[in-house]
């Protein structure tokens, strides 16, 4: 049994100690919102939060998770930062598909938390480990640019 | 011929019987393809009625809520198709656009059929080009019978009322709202003819409203196939024969039958499937499995095997698919000429969402929820393999993540049908991206044969244009057609914005046949873009004559074309001279009815690091929809192009891809791509396609930026190819 | 006078044996335990071939040599040898027909195994289904084609004795002796090697460099060898293949975790560890790096090489080294990042650690195809400045050099 706080919602689980946290979350937990891209934490699309930090869960096996606060997409949009960048992706049109968003606001809202008005060199390197196939980096970048994250944090 | 010449008169819509359905709902289909009595037959007999109030053949309704459905044949695959869609009919409908929304279209051929691609497809640029007459005439005739139902109740003339965010007014100040009049508007005839509105009159076309379905692309709640619940449903996984055409000979299962939460294993005839709780258990039954495989006649296939006689090929003269003037003569002829030889490779599609369907089959009924381009080709494989008649098949069409081509094939529902057909619940088929990309239908290895004819004075007399590779559409389609001309293939090519006095193409068709092909983003004139772009810099080059000049002067019966060149040479600074090191490269096409340039400036380092400083596109996609969807699909299609032409290239080796995943098959990241600079050409022509025009128009400008500045002519793609690599910074 | 005593042991052991040989279990288990503790299948095996049928190839200055077929097939395998012919071979180093092995066949460290230890080891090899697979012939040049020139070797390097506790050492510890000296034979890639490829007596353990990979220092030494580990960090090492901040098995050391180390008892995982940490330190090779307090922020102006580990790495490793992913992925500590030349960290940049048996933060793809020589120097020349001491630097040619190079 792992005991595991996912959106602040404590579950007790019954699954293997190194199946990865992203399945465990999806096909368990049924919080489908984040993403399987690869497998190999070469995309990003299965960004979540542990402990507020951007991990990959693909490849974080959910041991690694019990007793941490892991967050996910679903409630992401619960913290004011997090609703702000969500809110700053549908200014600017950032989506097409869609499909790596959910890593892509992760990954910004954890990179936002630590560096409240990151520099476009410091959203690159904050934001290079998520793959968008639609190739939308020029939106992410000036939505990243637009969230006033002094005023959330 | 664009949709406009068709005429407003023409009629093209039914009108249901409102109060059965809830609504006036008015129906459509696309220009010059479907029978009138095809449409008239669907809707009338009774198959609306079933299936109320989702309609067949009922493109736009307006409901007793005065809220607007739009049945779309055009899916939602990103490109914003769905929120152009919307603001077309919203436009002549006169409602707000928050109060329509749009569904995908049920598989029915007949009905949705699109009039270039000829079957049910989304693609080929083609859901704004095709839908842009019909809708805005269901939404000008939908006014129309709405007003003259206020008109009638208020006992006015219909000339004296208006119809303004979805409520008639009359003249004097009366006011009802469309759901009101939708029971009596549907019991009116249609008009005869009805007016459209210029592009003068518009409030909502061409202004940059917010896409429909996004929000909910933000918070995790859009759900792709990969993300569906069926009750009861198991999770599939597979693993396919590494070899094209083997075959599955033995298998061991029984150390993954262990594997807690595996239900099932499954033989198909070239895989093994395992069912199981969740995808994670799948992976490790999959893993515990001994397979043997008969690996069949492609086993001993490497990639040189095919460049050779792809090379080979290219010297054969094939079928001639466009001949003007006297090439052979212009030829023998001339002072000098000129050859070069393009090579694009084959390339995988990976969608960040991986090849994924939910299948059910039971003994009287299959259904299948799938992201798919081509729902009436899910439905028909689903019938040939569950056995059922093409009736009994439901297709629920979901949204795509990402398809670029590959969800116009339907090798993964077919294997999820026949998975489904061996269980009795449903199943998830999820393919991991290692199956994914391993098992992909390839953008084709092309080698494009250019041969110039150059007089005396130096001036361009014509080409012979050679263009050798698998045929996508003979695949596709079955066979080609009695011309052995692969019209997909030689598209642009035969049609360059070039004057040439003579001009020949020759197809010749090389099947690699250990790889099957497809679609891929940019399709035929993406290929033939970087043919003729790079060959045509290569004589500017050699005529020692700026690559703009050369090509405007050639390009006089193009107008359009001519701007966007213009257009892009003058907002990337074409006349401003560059350091030793760098270099700008542009590339113009006019490709799926809209007219682009781009440019690239860049600069290479000694180590071969590729740094793009610029990247500046023009373009004239004639009347707007949407400027931010044409914006956000040129720069994101520049850099998916980007991606492929830095990269991406699928090998063989012993038969089997070689690339696996993205640290083999990279792909650009955001701190590798350069900004993108959009210039959009005012227009009032009829709209042509976006989604395909940036990626067709990267390589040629990026290989021609990189001779500029390095001095080394690249003819193939892609740059890692030969030692090049992205660098960032300014 | 070494040679007549272990004549007759076996033979005494010989004819004995043939009465346990019919079917005893028990026996043939206790032999798949030491084969594995002796790490058998990893020379004895081809990638994707059949275990124990042989044909591996070790490259050598002088030539090639490829491991027998110890499967007990009559006609290719060991099928027809005798107990003490097999005995012969582990702790003489000479086969059946005399035929003298040269010493990548590790027997001077087998030799130190009891006899029935290793007609165990017989036991559960005969207990196999027999291969059939003819290996190839060595490739070895004059005079090192001269196999009687071994019995020279062997008077001068080779010791014919068995095991013997120290009476004032623990238990333990005396298993971990026994399991390092004798069928683990860790001295075979960690010890340095002289003039005639036999291993140093003076510098055991002091690190290696084997097959293009850095076998590390495994001596009591805190900065140079495995002084500085814990037990439980050795132990997880040992068997799980990583100890966070401390190593992570890849390359050989991945294989033999996976072939051999993790089917050993925590027990005797645990002895290994006492010993270790108790042998002669040896200051050689590469030296542990202090472990950074790097900031947990993304580097944006690291250049190529910080640009590529945003990208490919960061999502693991983590910026701080820490492993924020999981502490399988930390950088921070590790040799690898302090060895000025880079070559575990290009060798495992260019080969990846993809076993299937490993959890998923274990593996790691590996990016030989898509990345070119210049990037992967940059992204190593990054994580070894950004993460080791050393402030080296890795060259285009180095990882060319490499390329040829990462595996067995």
């Amino acid at each position: 049994m792992i005991q595991l706080s996912v959106n602040g919602t404590q579950h007790q689980l019954d699954v293997p100690d190194d199946m990865p946290l992203l399945w465990v979350v999806r096909d368990v937990l049924g919080l489908t919102g984040t993403k399987f891209g690869c497998g190999i934490a070469q995309c990003g699309a299965c960004t979540v939060h542990l402990d507020g930090e951007a991990v990959r869960s693909c490849v974080l096996p959910v041991s690694a998770a019990a007793g941490r606060a892991v967050t996910t997409i679903e409630a992401v949009g619960q913290s004011a930062l997090g609703a702000q960048v969500q809110q700053a992706w549908l200014d600017h049109e950032v989506v097409q598909c869609g499909y790596c968003q959910s890593g892509q606001i992760m990954s910004a809202t954890a990179l936002l938390q630590r560096q409240p008005a990151p520099s476009d060199a410091e959203i690159d390197a904050g934001m290079a480990g998520n793959l968008c196939r639609c190739a939308t980096y020029t939106r992410i970048r000036a939505a990243i640019r637009d969230v006033d994250a002094g005023g959330a944090a | 011929m664009s949709p406009s010449d068709n005429g407003v008169s023409r009629r093209r819509f039914l009108q249901g019987s409102g109060a059965a359905l809830g609504g006036l709902v008015l129906s459509t289909w696309l220009p010059g393809f479907i029978p009138h009595s095809v449409a008239a037959e669907v809707t009338a007999a009774g198959r609306l009625g079933d299936q109320a109030p989702r309609g067949y053949g009922a493109y736009v309704r307006v409901g007793h809520d005065g809220l607007v459905t739009v049945i779309s044949p055009k899916i939602e695959m990103g490109q914003g198709a769905h929120t152009g869609i919307a603001m077309m009919v919203a436009e002549e409908l006169e409602v707000p656009l928050s109060s329509v929304s749009v569904e995908d279209a049920p598989p029915d051929s007949d009905l949705y059929a699109d009039s270039l691609m000829q079957f049910q497809a989304t693609g080929g640029s083609t859901s704004t080009r095709h839908s842009w007459q019909p809708l805005r005439e269901a939404g000008a005739t939908a006014r129309l019978l709405l007003i003259q139902a206020a008109a009638a109740r208020w006992g006015v003339d219909a000339a004296q009322c208006e119809a303004r965010e979805g409520v008639v007014h009359g003249p004097a100040g009366q006011q009802l709202p469309y759901g009101e009049l939708v029971d009596a508007a549907s019991a009116l005839p249609l008009p005869e003819s009805v007016v459209l509105k210029t592009p003068e009159q518009f409030r909502l076309l061409g202004t940059p409203a917010p896409r429909l379905d996004t929000p909910n692309k933000v918070n995790g709640k859009a759900q792709f196939t990969i993300d569906l619940q069926v009750p009861g449903m198991l999770v599939a996984s597979t693993l396919t024969c590494p070899v094209y055409g083997g075959k599955l000979k033995a298998v061991d299962a029984s150390a993954a039958r262990q594997v807690p939460g595996v239900r099932d294993v499954v033989t198909l005839e070239n895989a093994v499937a395992v069912t199981a709780t969740n995808y994670w258990a799948c992976q490790q039954g999959l893993q515990a499995l001994t397979v043997e495989w008969e690996l069949g006649e492609h086993a001993g296939i490497d990639s040189e095997q095919l460049d050779a006689a792809l090379h080979s090929a290219s010297s054969k003269d094939g079928v001639v698919a466009h001949s003007s003037g006297d090439i052979d003569a212009a030829l023998s002829g001339a002072a000098s000429t000129f050859e070069a030889v393009y090579e694009q490779p084959f390339l995988s599609h990976s969608p960040l969402e991986p090849m994924t369907c939910v299948a059910q089959v039971r003994a009287d009924a299959c259904e299948l929820w799938v992201g798919t381009q081509v729902p009436a080709f899910a439905q028909q494989t689903a019938a040939a393999v569950s056995g059922l008649p093409l009736q009994r098949v439901q297709v629920h069409n979901q949204l795509i993540g990402g398809a670029f081509g590959r969800r116009l094939d339907f090798d993964f529902i077919t294997q999820a049908v026949a998975i489904a057909k061996q269980v009795d619940y449903p199943i998830k088929l999820i393919w991991s991206r290692e199956e994914d990309m391993t098992h992909d239908m390839y953008r084709p290895h092309y080698v494009d044969r250019l041969t110039a004819a150059i007089d005396a004075e130096g001036k361009l007399q014509g080409w012979q244009h050679r263009i050798a590779g698998a045929s996508v559409l003979a695949r596709y389609i079955g066979s080609l057609p009695e011309s052995g001309v692969d019209s997909d293939a030689v598209e642009v090519a035969i049609d360059p914005i070039y004057a040439l006095d003579s001009l020949q193409v020759n197809y010749i068709r090389e099947e690699p046949k250990a790889i099957p092909v497809s679609w891929w983003r940019g399709v035929g004139p993406l290929r033939s873009t970087l043919a003729l772009e790079c060959f045509i810099d290569e004589l500017a080059h050699k005529a020692g004559k700026d690559p703009v000049d050369y090509r405007l002067a050639l390009m006089g019966q193009h107008p359009r074309a001519q701007a966007v060149l213009k257009l892009a040479a003058e907002k990337a600074d074409w006349q401003t001279p560059l350091l030793a090191g760098q270099g700008r490269g542009i590339a113009v096409s006019a490709v799926f009815g809209s007219f682009v340039a781009t440019v690239v400036e860049l600069e290479v380092q000694a180590d071969k690091g590729v740094r793009i400083k610029r990247l500046v596109s023009a373009i004239d996609c004639g009347l707007v929809t949407n400027p931010t969807s044409v914006l956000a699909q040129i720069e994101g299609g520049t850099l998916f192009g980007l991606s492929a032409s830095l990269f991406n290239e699928i090998t063989l080796e012993q038969g089997q891809v070689q690339q696996s995943n993205f640290h083999n098959y990279r792909q650009l990241r955001i701190n590798e791509a350069p900004g993108v600079e959009v210039h959009i050409v005012p227009s009032s022509e009829d709209p042509g396609g976006v989604g395909e025009t940036g990626t067709a128009l990267i390589g040629p400008a990026l290989l021609n930026a990189l001779a500029a500045a390095s001095g080394e002519r690249l003819r193939r793609l892609p740059l890692s190819r030969a030692g090049y690599f992205p660098v960032k910074g300014a | 006078m070494h040679s007549s005593k272990t004549l007759f042991g076996g033979l005494a052991l010989a004819a004995l044996s043939l009465h346990v040989q019919a079917d005893d279990q028990a026996l043939i288990e206790r032999g798949k335990y030491l084969a594995a503790a002796a790490d058998c299948v990893a020379c004895h095996t081809v990638p994707g071939g059949e275990p124990f049928a042989g044909g591996v190839e070790f490259k050598l200055p002088f030539g090639s040599l490829y491991s027998p077929n110890i499967t007990p097939d009559q006609q290719t395998g060991i099928g027809d040898w005798s107990d003490a012919e097999f005995l012969s071979a582990l702790h003489e180093g000479v086969g059946k027909d005399g035929k003298r092995y040269y010493p990548a066949f590790p027997y001077t460290s087998y030799t130190l195994m009891p006899d029935d230890e290793v007609q165990a080891i017989k036991a559960y090899l005969f207990s196999l289904e027999p291969v059939s697979n003819t290996v190839p012939e060595n490739t070895l040049s004059f005079p090192y084609n001269q196999r009687w020139g071994m019995f020279f070797w062997n008077l001068v390097f080779h010791n014919n004795e068995r095991f013997e506790p120290d009476p004032s050492q623990s238990e333990a510890w005396n298993r971990g002796a026994y399991l390092v000296e004798g069928p683990g034979h860790c001295g075979e890639c960690h010890t340095p090697r002289n003039f005639a490829q036999a291993l140093s007596s003076s510098q055991p353990l002091a690190g290696n460099l084997v097959q293009g990979w850095q076998a590390y220092n495994i001596s009591s030494d805190p900065a140079h060898g495995i002084g500085a580990w814990s037990p439980a960090e050795l132990v997880s090492y040992l068997g799980k293949g990583y100890a966070p901040g401390k190593g992570v098995a890849s390359g050989p050391m991945g294989d033999v975790v996976s072939h051999s180390l993790r089917h050993l008892s925590d027990d005797d995982l645990s002895a290994i560890a006492t010993y270790l940490l108790t042998t002669e330190p040896q200051s050689e090779g590469v030296k542990r790096p202090d472990p950074v307090s790097a900031s947990a922020e993304p580097v944006s102006d690291a250049g190529l090489g910080g640009q590529l580990f945003a990208g490919a790495c960061a999502g693991c490793h983590s910026w701080d080294g820490s492993g924020t992913q999981s502490p399988v992925a930390t950088l921070s500590g590790l040799k690898t990042v302090n060895d000025p030349a880079g070559t575990n960290l290009l060798n495992i940049l260019l080969r990846g650690h993809t076993a299937p048996e490993l959890r998923v933060d274990q593996q790691m793809p590996n990016f030989a195809k898509a990345y070119q020589d210049a990037e992967l120097a940059a992204v190593g020349s990054f994580v070894l400045q950004h993460f080791g001491q050393t402030g080296a630097s890795l060259s285009a040619d180095d990882v060319a050099a490499r390329r040829g190079n990462t595996g067995h």
